[in-house]
């Protein structure tokens, strides 16, 4: 490819295409009359790491596989690189790469094997040995699919969707059933396929996730955006209020604290919780309430909301059923779950880090 | 890459894949080998076919051979396409640009080529070890091979729809040839199976493909090309794939 054809729109490209990879307007679908998506509004810009996150049954699924080509749509404008996804040729498959939700891998074939029969499907692809060195088998490039791990095959995986060098590459949950160290290690990965120039759809169930790798994240809630923004924007997280909490201090009530404190203070499980709009400002006045009484405030956590907690925020509100539950657990963190049907259970573990399964009963639908 | 050279790529990978499944080394290729074997140990003499009288391991080398080319493409054929499926594998093939059709004739490709030499291997098996002389048709038995595995491939993408797990698909693809191959002259000569069981079995084309390759063995003359026969095993063959092309799916079946 010449460096301008690389640079250049093709020649009956829009302008758009140029910039938006993604172009969805008011998609709809719906399944035995039953609408799962309604009518959503998607831009993905070209180069960018684009996070769509949402609870299972809220449409996700249903909506990626329409923008790769597997699902029709019962209505709306859909646009993937130019081009309608619901009659795409074989050249529009040479330029989009997908790691689907769950894959086996014929267990007959090495890692080296696989990797050049998926290289064979395409026009341009990338070095094979390059690929597998990038996404960390290179040690295993002998090995028969069979042996891998379930984290090794997940790579492997990636590997056949970047082997054709695609533009787009949608991953949907490419790290779920990860262990931390291999989550990091994807992350990598993926962070580094943005460095390529690749413009990546990400799904996923992890915030900490979408908050290390996306430029911009998107949340569907029963078949609706909810918020778009970076996730630092999203939902207004950017503007919300800072959270102070404290245990008081032996012989000290609510009452006596400064007076704009005790107004706004609030007593839940053994903690006070202040929500501060000037937070240096607050903890000023706290440190010599504290200092007056002869005491420290030990266990003192000045929080801001989470990507987390204003997904839980975002995605209770629209739930359908109205089976989510979100409460703060004492560590200041957020513990969320989802009645059986639901399927989503998410806790923040002390360490913070995320853990996220689905019930055995609450598989990905539509 | 060229359309020759991109199925000769897609082929080789089956090829290989084939061989290195042992299911599919044991139950293809072992298990046809075995039961020319049992058969000729445990049944002596010579049997009536077609008002010959002919060595009883001259009818079981062809009878066998059906099985063989059965095994080798509607039971193997069937579990690629059910287990591949199921896996998310055909929809992830999908996904890039091998053109469907590509997937598709490459598993039967695979099926034809290994009925070809599983019957290459009975023949000899038959020659060496029970003096079954070769047919002279050899160019009459090679068709009627190849018919029969292309056929048999073709139902196997339209019996491949109405099996949901992988699990399910070695037992239901037995439940559905065993029976037939015990009222189609595989098992035992058609001479002995009761009347109405022929007349049932004539219905199906694993009857028509047994006959279509005894024939070269009691005919000893012309091309010895049983063409109703093999007709009517082509017409299921065509139906089938009519069939599978309306209906054939590439996504598992749990997450439809």
């Amino acid at each position: 490819m010449s460096l301008a054809s690389a640079v250049l729109p093709a020649s009956r490209g829009s302008h758009r295409d140029l910039v938006e990879v993604v172009h969805v307007r008011g998609l709809r679908k719906s399944y035995g009359g039953r609408e799962v998506v309604c009518g959503i509004d998607l831009d993905v810009r070209r180069g960018e790491v684009y996070a769509f996150l949402g609870p299972n049954g809220a449409g996700k699924t249903t909506t990626v596989e329409i923008l790769e080509g597997y699902r029709s749509r019962d209505g709306g404008e859909v646009s993937v690189l130019d081009r309608d996804p619901a009659s795409v040729d074989r050249a529009w498959r040479a330029r989009v790469g997908l790691v689907l939700q769950s894959c086996t891998m014929p267990p007959e074939l090495t890692v080296r094997e696989l990797v050049g029969l998926y290289a064979g499907y395409y026009p341009h692809p990338r070095e094979a040995a390059e690929t597998i060195e990038l996404v960390g088998l290179a040690d295993k490039r002998d090995s028969r699919v069979a042996q891998l791990s379930g984290g090794q095959l997940r790579r492997l995986d990636v590997a056949l969707a970047l082997i054709g060098d695609p533009e787009l590459v949608f991953l949907d949950e490419p790290t779920t059933g990860f262990d931390p160290s291999a989550r990091h290690h994807a992350w990598e990965v993926i962070a580094s396929l943005r460095e390529l120039g690749k413009t990546i759809f990400l799904t996923t169930h992890y915030m900490d996730e979408a908050q290390a790798l996306a430029d911009r994240v998107a949340i569907i809630a029963a078949g609706e955006i909810v918020a778009t923004g970076t996730p630092e924007t999203l939902g207004g997280r950017d503007r919300a209020l800072s959270d102070i909490s404290f245990s008081l201090p032996a012989g000290a009530g609510v009452a006596t604290l400064p007076a704009e404190l005790s107004e706004v203070a609030q007593l839940r499980d053994g903690r006070v919780h202040i929500q501060a709009r000037e937070p240096a400002r607050a903890l000023y006045a706290l440190g010599g309430w504290a200092l007056g009484h002869g005491d420290d405030l030990h266990d003192l956590t000045v929080g801001r909301p989470t990507l987390e907690d204003i997904y839980l925020e975002l995605t209770a509100e629209r739930s359908p059923d109205g089976g989510l539950t979100a409460e703060r657990s004492p560590g200041g963190g957020l513990t969320a779950e989802r009645s059986p049907d639901g399927g989503l259970t998410a806790e923040r573990s002390p360490g913070g880090g995320l853990t996220a399964e689905r019930s055995p009963d609450g598989g990905e639908r539509g | 890459m060229g359309g020759v050279r991109l199925f000769a790529h897609q082929l080789r990978a089956d090829l290989l894949r084939f061989w290195r499944n042992p299911q599919s080394r044991y139950f293809t290729v072992l298990l046809p080998i075995v039961f020319l074997v049992i058969f000729a140990a445990i049944f002596k003499g010579r049997t009536i076919v077609d008002g010959k009288t002919i060595p009883i391991t001259t009818f079981y080398v062809p009878a066998i051979t059906t099985l063989g080319i059965i095994s080798a493409s509607f039971v193997n054929v069937t579990i690629a396409v059910v287990t591949q499926r199921e896996s998310g594998e055909l929809k992830r093939l999908r996904g890039t640009p091998l053109p469907a059709s590509f997937v598709i004739s490459s598993r039967a490709v695979v099926g034809v080529v290994v009925a070809v030499v599983m019957s290459a291997l009975l023949l000899t098996l038959g020659w060496l070890a029970y003096g079954v002389s070769i047919p002279s048709s050899i160019v009459g038995l090679t068709i009627a091979v190849v018919v029969g595995a292309a056929s048999f491939a073709c139902i196997a993408f339209a019996f491949s729809t109405r099996v949901h797990t992988a699990d399910a698909a070695a037992p239901a693809t037995n439940l559905a040839v065993l029976p037939l191959y015990f009222i189609s002259g595989v098992f035992v000569p058609e001479s002995q199976i009761p009347r109405f069981l022929r007349d049932i079995a004539t219905v199906f084309p694993i009857h028509h493909l047994a006959k279509a390759l005894l024939l070269p063995f009691t005919r000893t003359h012309g091309a010895a090309l049983a063409g109703g026969d093999l007709l009517i095993v082509a017409a299921w063959g065509i139906a089938a794939l009519l069939l599978a092309a309306r209906t054939f799916q590439w996504s598992p079946h749990a997450a439809s």
